[in-house]
């Protein structure tokens, strides 16, 4: 891996710009602590907001008394579900394609009637301090009538499960993601299923008589959160003219806008909201929590308030994944051909309907062509916090399941995994399990990188030591985006988008726009604007920034290009389709002497028509899915169950890394968390559905210490549906760690783990090594 | 700290105390901060007199004082794995002590090592064996208005040997699931052991003092099957509860697993001391 | 609402006086009474160390130390770091190396790494790891921001 930042080194493809490694623009005001986060926000006037919990998982709200804490010094507001305005939760009230559920999003924010998860919110405070508030919160007396809680799927979907919706019913398409109610005149019983639905290819019977060998496990993950170490927090001010300016760190200021107006019942327009800077999200920011509370606390005060979320309420009242239970059933032919598959996924969304089954179900036998299949899946509520989006949403559990049956198939057909995979990779064509037929895709290719680096072939000795392989697949999201550029007259570009940039994607979609006008990448000037100011742009999510955003400058880029071009022409009274620009240098085809590099067309501009502004809205088809490989060496100790990570390789197709740096970080950063899921991370619940370890300390994330290098190989093939052929690069990285260390753990113990985490405690358990009868689930 | 009683508390790192009263854990009227009271703050190590170590002196003064690190190396094993480097900057053995949790790492080395508690209040002073200083989690056997000034640690014996160890699921910052901590004394032969003095961390309501499984040691030959007897009775008096950070089976288990290890480096640190 | 303590300590080189509540940490009275936001919260209980500063030469977590007990001591703190003369070694390499992703750890990384290389340049690979365990950082998987430091270490060593 090369590391150092070495710019103006020229990239892949015969690219200047793209595929170099220039230092990001923000960077500056991130390593100097200038940076303004969500919780940096200070106005004249600043009230200060804190949220009331349910410390139940499941309760009836009876009553809500905030007297005595109205009477507390300092304290001046206090709100509940009666100040929210109350959207109706039908299905019929969806619109085609909508992915929320207003009714449900509005009672995430505030609980009406019934609390569904211990941290779902019951009330909010505002007072001249934060210590005010806290204690404040104390004083507002909340009368509960507790009601059982259902804590997993497989309970929830018993007959006699207490019900969380009673007006819920079980969709049959993978559309209604969002869940929908029944109308008032069905008297149909609620069911904690919101959805259920199958995907189907060939025969699968057929499929399964063809095979020799055949193998059928069952896989159960736990609920894990994102963990960005960025609490939310959002200021708001309501203006007496009814405009409300909302600032907040978020994966999307469009998405924070229109969920809020949506719940708080207010045209988007008459809604502001300037993003801060993103203390990382990884899907967790792409939900409202604060902003309407924030908004509403403004209105009742007349001041500006701040809410900011503690450490514990992010993990008991922000979007972890989902938990889940999968079934998976794979069969092969005696050379090695998968002939079937099979599989089941049951996802916990949490106290709202809409897991990630779907994608999950979609991408869990991506990597494989697979002439029979069947995938059902299952959106189950329970008592525990609404799941949010989580890098590559239900994928990295699914692939779990699937890639440890797949290493699994290859033992017992004695083939090498990866020859197995070659074997059935996807590629061009290939029809998946749901449908879609993959365009030019990069899998084989990553595979035989994976075969072919010095890690895989290395030797690796001593006990209880093990390799591991595994792959995924990740299919990439696209969205509309909007990005205008304004050419100033000393050369440089200011360019405005609409992206949050969580990760470097300012400097990898300003590459792009300078790679257009053969500028260096550090005269082109990205910043991100408030939701007046640029057009809409979807969330960073779904690896989608590079991709669209990266598109949208390209075209606005373009823009300027043909502005420019058409400047000169009449600067020299000739036909623009005469003038080119190359290397930065407008020229005339054939005339030599008609040259301007793009600093001196740039400082005529005002003096011979105007400033020229570009700009480009797009909504770009064409994703490519994304592929990736990982190897990984692992030491057990067989006394004490603890996996050590020794050694970690991660591979990807990017189709064409704009920014090698940030690319590896996406992979490295991906592959860690996988580690996380891997080892340790779970959402671990009292009989009661408390979360006993909403903490840092006990959450146990990976520290530096518990880690080697993470050594990278960044593939390309580039991607024909992109001008740069960019793929999203942020999400697949966290799809293979947790089957790639399985793997690694049966290779070290010779045990199959069939349940996340694989702490310590549960490799000691199916090594047997404790003595005693085992503790339940 | 006399007038407020029981609503009042002594802050040294506050590492521990600043997140329980955030956490509402307890309530008090008074903090007092105490980490500019001399005797609190000494450290004093010789051949001859031992260590007596101010209960508000911080993690790192212990485990960068040469003559701690060359006379009690079992006690810079615990200064050294408490939290980060941020945490060790600011947390005290004597903070961790009188926090009185049946996980603190500090407490089991501190019984290994034979400490005392110098402890000074409105009717005077008074020692207390570590051992006898925890009672139940987060209670300890301070009176009203008394302050744990320092620990007192004997000079070791010759040819004896400490170490602490946990178990954790990271490598850093986290809370033991399980804990032990042994000394060794051997004879002059440098293969029987003399006494041997092992506690333990997180399987119980408080940090346990085996005082058998030391006892046991007791001539016999220092090596895996003395350890092993040893283990096992260490397991036999753990008596751990369930929760997050592991199960009862897995801590008694672990607890064998630890005392073993305990014993063989703190044998191993006998051998060459 | 308690009374408020007046309090003198010098923070990256310059005399300052606040007004703080006794219960408020350090972190509090940096980001809401100096407005110094530099310094990070990531969980206020020392778990994360995004609001690492250094305090009489050590290395703590603001989020544990209470403004009050800074009486006449010296802080340092992210805003601290860079000079007029422009960024600290630290700092470049942070940039070169590309180890930041979404930013929000980072200052809280170049405090504890500052800690580390002023008193140790020569630093090995387990050395950084080790002094750095108390910094989480989720974006990155921590390889960038140990090249960083272990780069950043050479070039404190030569310069």
């Amino acid at each position: 891996m090369t590391i150092t930042a070495e710019p103006r080194v020229e990239g892949k493809g015969g690219y200047k710009v793209v595929g170099t490694r220039p230092i990001r623009h923000d960077g500056l005001e991130k390593v100097t602590g200038q940076a303004r986060y969500g919780a940096d926000v200070h106005l004249p006037g600043m009230l200060h907001g804190k949220v009331l919990r349910s410390p139940h998982a499941h309760a009836r709200i009876v009553s809500i008394d905030a007297r005595r804490a109205l009477a507390h010094p300092g304290v001046e507001a206090v709100i509940t579900s009666a100040e929210f305005p109350q959207p109706s939760g039908k299905v019929a009230d969806l619109g085609e394609g909508a992915m929320m559920n207003p009714k449900f999003l509005s009672n995430n924010t505030m609980a009406v009637g019934k609390v569904l998860y211990k941290g779902h919110p019951v009330a909010a405070v505002c007072a001249v301090s934060q210590h005010v508030a806290e204690e404040a919160l104390s004083l507002i007396d909340v009368e509960y009538e507790v009601l059982p809680p259902v804590l997993n799927a497989m309970d929830a979907m018993k007959d006699d499960a207490p019900v969380l919706h009673e007006r819920l019913f079980t969709a049959d398409t993978p559309f209604v993601r969002p869940g929908g109610l029944r109308d008032d005149d069905d008297s149909a019983k609620g069911s904690n299923v919101s959805s259920h639905f199958v995907f189907e290819i060939g025969d699968l019977d057929k499929g399964f008589a063809e095979a020799d060998v055949v193998v059928e496990r069952e896989y159960r993950t736990k609920a894990v959160h994102q963990g960005y170490i960025e609490p939310h927090a959002a200021t708001a001010t309501w203006n007496r003219d009814g405009r409300i300016t909302i600032w907040c760190s978020s994966q999307g200021q469009f998405a924070m806008r229109d969920q809020t107006a949506l719940v708080l019942g207010v045209p988007a327009s008459q809604i502001k909201v300037i993003p801060l800077e993103i203390g990382g999200g990884f899907g967790g920011k792409t939900l409202i929590y604060l902003e309407p509370v924030a908004a509403l606390l403004s209105k009742k005060t007349g001041r500006p308030v701040k809410v900011a979320m503690s450490r514990q309420e992010v993990f008991e009242g922000t979007g972890p994944t989902s938990g889940s239970f999968m079934k998976v059933k794979m069969g092969a032919t005696k050379e090695g051909r998968l002939t079937a598959a099979k599989a089941t996924l049951i996802y916990e969304a949490g106290a709202y309907p809409g897991s990630p089954v779907n994608p999950g179900a979609q991408c869990m036998l991506g990597p494989y062509d697979i002439p029979n299949g069947r995938v059902e899946a299952y959106d189950v509520v329970i008592n525990a916090p609404k799941v949010a989006a989580y890098r590559a949403p239900g994928a990295p559990a699914a692939a779990y399941a699937a890639e440890s049956v797949v290493d699994e198939l290859a033992e017992k057909l004695n083939m090498d995994p990866i020859d197995f995979r070659l074997l059935n990779g996807a590629k061009e064509g290939t029809r998946r399990i749901t449908g879609p037929v993959f365009p030019r895709i990069g899998y084989l290719e990553t595979l035989r990188a994976t075969k072919d680096h010095p890690h895989y072939s290395a030797p690796l000795e001593g006990a209880y030591r093990g390799r591991g392989v595994a792959s995924g697949f990740w299919f990439n999201g696209s969205g509309p985006s909007s990005a205008t550029a304004s050419v100033d007259h000393d050369g440089t570009v200011s360019l405005l988008e609409g992206s949050p940039d969580i990760g470097g994607t300012r400097a990898a979609v300003a590459m792009q726009m300078a790679e257009v006008l053969g500028l260096p990448a550090e005269d082109v000037h990205p910043s991100i604007g408030d939701t007046d100011s640029i057009g809409f742009t979807s969330n960073t999510g779904g690896s989608s920034v590079a991709f669209k955003t990266g598109w949208a400058c390209y075209e606005a880029a373009q823009d300027i290009k043909r502005q420019m071009i058409e400047r000169a022409a009449a600067i020299w009274d000739v036909s623009p389709g005469d003038v080119d620009l190359a290397d930065g240098v407008f020229l005339h085809k054939s005339d030599p002497e008609l040259r301007f590099t793009f600093k001196e067309l740039a400082g005529l501009l005002l003096e011979t028509g105007g400033p020229i502004v570009g700009r480009a809205a797009v909504d770009p088809r064409g994703v490519g899915g994304a592929f990736a490989a990982h190897v990984v060496d692992v030491e057990v100790d067989p006394e004490t169950g603890k996996t050590q990570i020794l050694r970690y390789t991660a591979l990807q197709d990017a189709g064409t890394a704009v920014h090698p740096s940030y690319v590896e970080g996406q992979m490295q950063g991906g592959a860690v968390q996988g580690i996380g899921w891997a080892l340790n991370e779970e959402y671990f619940f009292d009989d009661d559905g408390r979360m006993s370890n909403a903490s840092f300390l006990d959450y146990r994330m990976p520290t530096s210490l518990d880690l080697p290098m993470i050594d990278t190989e960044i593939v390309e093939v580039p991607n024909p549906g992109h001008p740069y052929g960019v793929r999203g690069t942020g999400e697949i990285p966290i799809v293979p760690p947790m089957a790639a260390i399985a793997n690694a753990i049966y290779k070290a113990t010779g045990v199959r783990m069939t349940q996340l985490p694989m702490s310590p405690g549960a490799v000691l358990d199916a090594l047997g090594r404790c003595e005693g009868k085992q503790d339940g689930g | 700290m006399a007038e407020k009683g029981p609503k009042a508390r002594a802050l040294a790192g506050g590492t521990d105390i600043l997140v329980q009263l955030r956490g509402g854990r307890f309530r008090i009227d008074r903090l007092v901060d105490v980490k500019d009271v001399p005797e609190m703050n000494q450290l004093s190590c010789s051949d001859e007199e031992g260590l007596t170590l101010g209960a508000a002196v911080p993690c790192y003064r212990v485990y960068e004082d040469p003559v701690i690190q060359r006379m009690y190396p079992g006690l810079v094993d615990v200064a050294t794995l408490i939290g980060g480097i941020q945490i060790q900057g600011r947390a005290t053995f004597g903070g961790n002590l009188c926090n009185a949790s049946p996980s603190g790492d500090t407490i089991p080395a501190l019984i290994a090592l034979e400490a005392s508690c110098l402890i000074e209040g409105p009717g005077g002073g008074r020692v207390l064996p570590v051992e006898e200083f925890c009672l139940a989690p987060g209670k300890n056997a301070l009176g009203d208005g008394e302050l744990l000034t320092a620990l007192r640690f004997p000079p070791p014996a010759p040819r004896s040997g400490a170490h602490y160890l946990r178990f954790i699921p990271r490598n850093e910052m986290d809370i033991a699931v399980a804990g032990a901590g042994a000394s060794v004394t051997l004879e002059e032969d440098r293969l029987h052991i003399k006494s041997a003095r092992i506690a333990l961390a997180a399987v119980g309501p408080t940090p346990i003092y085996a005082i058998e499984a030391g006892g046991l040691l007791t001539g016999r030959e220092a090596n895996e099957e003395s350890f092993e007897a040893a283990a096992e009775a260490a397991k036999a008096v753990a008596k751990p509860i369930s929760d997050m950070r592991g199960t009862a089976r897995q801590r008694v288990h672990l607890t064998g697993v630890l005392t073993k290890r305990a014993l063989r480096k703190a044998a191993a640190r006998a051998k060459e001391a | 609402m308690s009374k408020k303590t007046h309090v003198t300590t010098n923070i990256n080189g310059s005399d300052v006086e606040f007004l703080c509540e006794s219960r408020q940490s350090l972190l509090e009275v940096l980001r809401d009474v100096l407005n110094m936001t530099g310094t990070k919260e990531g969980c206020n209980d020392g778990n994360c160390g995004a609001c690492s500063v250094i305090v009489e030469g050590r290395l703590i977590d603001s989020c544990l130390m209470l403004a009050v007990e800074t009486e006449g001591k010296s802080v340092t703190t992210i805003e601290g770091v860079a000079s007029t003369d422009g960024l600290h070694p630290i700092q470049q390499a942070f940039l070169e190396h590309a180890a930041l992703q979404c930013g929000i750890c980072t200052p809280g990384f170049i405090v504890a790494a500052k800690a580390l290389l002023e008193r140790e340049p020569e630093v090995d690979e387990g050395r950084v790891r080790h002094w750095l365990a108390g910094n989480l950082c989720r974006c990155t998987g921590y390889d960038k921001i140990v090249r960083a430091v272990l780069d950043a270490g050479q070039r404190m060593k030569g310069g």
